[in-house]
């Protein structure tokens, strides 16, 4: 597989399960899927967002993507609180693969332990695990 | 070589040279001896057709059908005429050998007739979404069991009226045991559900409500006014219903049902001693994403002509697994297209004048059979197609003389009620002319008057 | 434009008011109007938007809707675990015989004995088949098998004291196993396959617990694969009190030579519309009947199918039993499939012991012969086989060279094989093999049929390796194309709007 820088961009954290994490300021984060999970998953057609208010926790599932043939768990890189989910992403579940980095984000969370962070891959240590997959 | 097969020695000589082997015993060599069937199955040797046939139409001459005698009996499944254009369209070979539609490409006759079946259901039942079927009616409750469970919540409490067929009743409380689920059952009085035991019992555990209309008793329930207490509570309601009296009675999209269900073989199927025929299945539009089974959708190719496919597939267990709505797989596909055959021979305006046959001649032969002396009627409420009546003489007995005079007069409710002792349950459709009403009424006279006699 | 392009209407859209096919019977009776026998608010405003169409139209719409189906009466169907064996049309003219047929299924058992000694015999071949003497019918599908087998257990275990969580399958086990461990209540844990394509040994020793409820296997496995230590499978967990279930899907290897009972099983579910040549129907219906050994015995579903030796010289009269106190209860209304009971039993019958382990015979035979014609040339090449020894009635390639190499998929592959009127095999299953196609030939293919077939592969895959576009833009020659199964399920549209 060959892949552009674009694919994983620098400013992100990964988690090997293919989810990235943007860091907001001390306490706050948000979640998506990599460029590769969404490639792998095909055509999203559904995505069904946890409830506002709801803990979620590292290393554990929080939702599913569907495509016509799969459903992938996403896991969470962090532990938190949800505060806001991708409402977007009900009428245009398509942005998860068109813009995976952006306008396909899916949950934004207030962190319940920061620390968590340093577990998480920089963008070149996670591009190494793709060229391994 | 064994019937249907072709591989003749030469053949055999052929594709082993072709495997490298020198004998088939090879090919089951990796079965250990130890278990290797040591004996030939004990099984009466293989018969040619015509003696197969004959085999078959001599188990067959030992049971009394329809044709032999008149029958009253209902509960669920009615003798009820299908055209011939079902059996001769659900006969061709293009229905009847294919595979489940997983290539749509070479599936579009199979999965546009699910799209017409869906598109028929939604219609009687006035719900939006409906699958392509379950296997019958019982284990469809069953199934909308494991939806509401399945809806989140945490809810495990269903409340059930008893004027839900047995058969579904019994076959809730089966599945209920894997759902870890409690039921509470609601008595009818006067032959409906009681509306304050229900509501008195719908908590804010209930995930889901269980109703039937018309009742196992006949009797054409009060959904709307009954459904409130599952409103108020957030539970499900869940409605099964007889499909052939939705042209005339209101149907359970519009009383409020989030679910209805029910036994489909009154709509182009046979008898055949209880199957097989199909469940439908219809729900909300919230419910989509949470259906049991198949459900086909439409959508273009890739050079913009109109097609269908299976749609929603990851709700299924080939994709979703253990997370699936449903484990079901094969349902009933042949037995939905030949109700969809027999609702378009019907029509719009033929499906409504067969209801208002079923109810006219129902009254008429309620009436007549409750100035038999010795026969009441068991309730009063406005009823459909079936009634149940109460008889002054042991049921048994009762239709036991009936039967010698070629009618089965109808189903005994006793042994599911023992409250209706000498309970029995008329159904009537279109086959059944005023004479047979008729005969019935004098029949059923005779016997009673004779047992009570002897009793 | 001609008839077959002229477009695909529904039956609603050739809907013309007026129109109609049903003459109703008069009434004969007082004919008052409804509100005066009904409340008019339990009373439907207006009938359902059914179709207005005659008779001869009816007709002409569904036979040439039948045209865009391919069938089993028609071509080949290799699909991997579907047994697509012939269906005789005999079962259909018997199964239609009014005795049968206009049968009530609450008829009193005396009224009804052909039809319960019918299924009593049917009960009696299929515990001589699978070689356990208690037989349900009710079921009406595998899956609905695997529910039951599934509550079984957890009957027995209750009985015992017992309360386990867990369910143990293999990892290529058909979807229906873990939905089904689920709607019992159970947790499903996957156990690995080894390289030989049997049970992984240590994950499984490592698996098995006295909270382990059951473990579901099919023999041959997914794979095609007899796997040889069942023993040891049975051993280890009937050692913690576990049940063994066989989900009867590959039965068609086995019959006369080997039977799940004889193996350790304690319930196995047959498959009516796989082995016993039940027609598909395009998707049901089926029936999947249980066998079970004695100490599961007392857990069958109830009514339960008897026969009783009169004590009075006359003969045997047979009865559904209902008297089962530790009974699971009921599955579903009556007493199930019937139509099917009577057509897999004429096929039992017309086949009797010796055609029975024939046919598993010549299954074997044609399933090996079909590998080995694609173990040759380019098949050989771009789709190796997952598990190089001998298959039973099944085996499993592997796309992925022939992804790499020709950069076309088993998706690819499949849909070029409809133009050449074949169904493809099962694709991308067991998820175990990457880019896998499974094909089970069955015993009613021809050896011609066969070599067609693997023609076939030879010259889709000649061709993708000089133009991969044909493959990937196909099917060509189909009524409809490729279909957009995105759209489909993004803004689903099941049903017709008749607004």
């Amino acid at each position: 597989m060959i892949l552009s820088d674009a694919n994983c961009p620098d400013e992100l954290l990964y988690h090997d399960q293919h989810d990235w994490a943007r860091l907001e300021g001390d306490e706050h984060a948000v979640f998506g899927i990599t460029w590769y999970a969404q490639d792998s998953l095909g055509e999203v057609v559904f995505y069904d967002p946890p409830e506002v208010g709801a803990e979620i926790h590292k290393d554990a599932s929080y939702a599913e993507v569907e495509s016509v043939k799969a459903v992938s768990d996403v896991i969470a890189p962090l532990s938190g609180e949800i505060v806001e989910v991708n409402d977007e992403l009900a009428d245009s579940p398509e942005k998860i693969n068109e813009d995976p980095y952006g306008e396909g984000w899916l949950v934004k969370v207030k962190l319940t332990a920061a620390a968590e962070a340093d577990a998480l891959l920089g963008a070149e240590e996670y591009r190494k695990l793709l060229e391994n997959e | 070589m064994s019937r249907y097969t072709s591989a003749t020695p030469a053949d055999r000589a052929e594709m082993l040279a072709t495997i490298g082997v020198d004998s088939v015993a090879e090919l089951f060599a990796q079965i250990p001896q130890s278990l290797r069937l040591d004996r030939p199955l004990s099984l009466p040797a293989g018969m040619s057709e015509a003696e197969v046939y004959e085999r078959l139409a001599a188990l067959a001459a030992r049971n009394v059908d329809c044709e032999e005698q008149v029958c009253f009996l209902g509960a669920g499944m009615y003798d009820h005429y299908v055209p011939a254009i079902v059996d001769a369209i659900t006969q061709r070979s293009e229905f009847l050998t294919p595979y489940t539609p997983y290539q749509p490409e070479i599936s579009q006759g199979g999965l546009q007739a699910m799209f017409e079946f869906q598109t028929a259901m939604s219609e009687l039942t006035a719900l939006p979404v409906s699958n392509a079927g379950l296997y019958e009616g019982p284990s469809s409750v069953a199934s909308a069991a494991y939806l509401a469970i399945g809806a989140g919540k945490g809810r495990r409490r269903f409340v059930v009226s008893r004027g839900v067929h047995p058969h579904s009743r019994e076959t809730l409380a089966t599945y209920s045991v894997g759902f870890d689920a409690e039921i509470e059952e609601v008595d009818l009085r006067d032959g409906l559900t009681d509306a304050a035991t229900l509501a008195a019992a719908v908590d804010d555990e209930t995930a889901a409500v269980f109703l039937q209309s018309p009742n196992f008793l006949g009797a054409i329930e009060d959904v709307e006014a009954l459904g409130a207490a599952a409103k108020e509570h957030g539970a499900l309601l869940v409605v099964a219903v007889d499909p052939m009296t939705l042209g005339v009675l209101e149907p359970p999209g519009e009383q409020g049902a989030d679910i209805a269900l029910g036994e489909g073989q009154p709509l182009g199927n046979r008898l055949d001693f209880g199957g097989p025929s199909f469940g439908f299945f219809c729900g909300t539009e919230e419910l989509i994403r949470k259906m049991p089974g198949r459900i086909a959708g439409e959508t273009d190719d890739v050079d913009g002509r109109r097609g269908f496919v299976l749609a929603l597939q990851t709700r299924e267990q080939h994709i979703r697994r253990e997370k699936a709505t449903h484990n079901i797989c094969t349902a009933q596909a042949l037995n939905a297209l030949a109700a969809t055959i027999h609702l378009a021979w019907l029509g719009r305006e033929g499906f409504r004048e067969l209801g208002e046959l079923l109810v006219r001649r129902t009254a008429y032969a309620r009436e007549r059979l409750a100035a038999v002396a010795g026969v009441e009627l068991l309730h009063e409420a406005p009823v459909a197609r079936e009634f149940a009546l109460r008889l002054a003489a042991p049921v048994d007995r009762v239709l036991e003389r009936c039967a010698e005079r070629g009618i089965a007069a109808g189903y005994p409710l006793g042994r599911e009620y023992p409250e209706y002792e000498n309970g029995l349950l008329v159904a009537i459709t279109e086959r059944r002319t005023r004479e047979q009403i008729d005969a019935l009424a004098e029949a059923l006279g005779a016997a009673v008057a004779a047992e009570a006699v002897t009793a | 434009m001609n008839q077959q392009d002229e477009g695909v209407l529904t039956i609603f859209e050739r809907s013309k008011p007026g129109r109609r096919a049903a003459v109703l019977p008069a009434a004969e009776v007082p004919e008052p109007p409804l509100e005066e026998l009904i409340p008019a608010k339990l009373l439907r405003a207006e009938p359902p938007r059914l179709p207005e169409v005659a008779e001869p139209e009816i007709v002409r719409h569904y036979n040439r809707l039948s045209r865009r189906n391919f069938d089993l009466d028609s071509g080949f169907y290799p699909l991997g675990s579907c047994t697509m064996k012939h269906n005789p049309r005999l079962n259909e003219r018997v199964a239609a015989l009014p005795g049968h047929a206009r049968l009530h299924p609450a008829q009193e058992p005396r009224r009804a004995q052909g039809a319960l000694e019918l299924m009593w015999l049917l009960q009696q071949s299929l515990a001589e088949i699978c070689g356990l003497p208690h037989v349900s019918l009710q079921p009406s599908a595998g899956s609905h098998g695997e529910l039951a087998g599934l509550l079984l257990t957890r009957a027995f275990h209750a009985d015992r004291g017992e309360a386990r969580t867990k369910v143990l399958a293999p990892d290529t086990s058909h979807g229906t196993n873990p939905a089904s461990v689920t709607m019992a209540g159970y947790e499903i844990v996957k156990v690995a396959t080894d390289e030989r394509g049997g049970v992984e040994m240590d994950d499984l020793r490592a698996k098995v617990s006295e909270d382990v409820a059951c473990l579901m296997l099919t023999n041959p496995n997914t794979l095609g694969l007899f796997d040889e230590n069942i023993t040891e499978i049975a051993a280890l967990i009937h050692a913690v009190g576990g049940t063994l279930y066989y989900d009867g899907a590959n039965l068609n290897a086995v019959m006369g030579h080997s039977r799940p009972g004889d193996m350790g099983f304690d319930i196995v579910h047959v498959n009516l519309h796989k082995s016993f040549s039940q027609p598909h129907g395009g998707g049901g219906p089926g029936a999947g009947p249980i066998a079970v050994s004695d100490r599961i015995e007392p857990f069958l579903p109830r009514p339960q199918v008897v026969r009783r030796e009169s004590g009075n010289g006359s003969g045997p009269t047979y009865d559904l039993d209902r008297d089962r106190p530790k009974s699971i209860g009921r599955l579903r209304g009556f007493q199930g499939n019937f139509g099917v009971f009577v057509r897999s039993y004429a096929y039992i019958l017309s086949l009797g012991g010796d055609g029975l382990a024939e046919a598993s015979e010549t299954a074997v035979l044609n399933a090996n012969y079909l590998k080995a014609r694609l173990a040759e040339g380019r098949a050989g090449k771009y789709l190796p086989v997952a598990f190089d020894r001998h298959c039973m009635h099944e085996f499993v390639l592997s796309g992925k060279p022939m992804k790499r190499e020709l950069g076309i998929a088993t998706l690819d592959l499949a849909k070029r094989l409809l133009d050449f009127d074949f169904h493809p095999p099962t694709v991308y299953f067991p998820l175990l093999v990457d880019e896998a196609l499974m094909i089970e030939p069955t015993e009613t293919e021809t050896k011609e049929s066969l070599d067609v077939f693997a023609d076939a592969i030879e010259q889709i895959l000649a061709e993708a390796e000089v133009d991969p576009d044909k493959a990937r833009q196909s099917p060509h020659t189909t009524p409809v194309r490729r279909l957009d199964e995105v759209k489909a399920t993004r803004k689903p549209v099941i049903r017709q709007a008749l607004d």
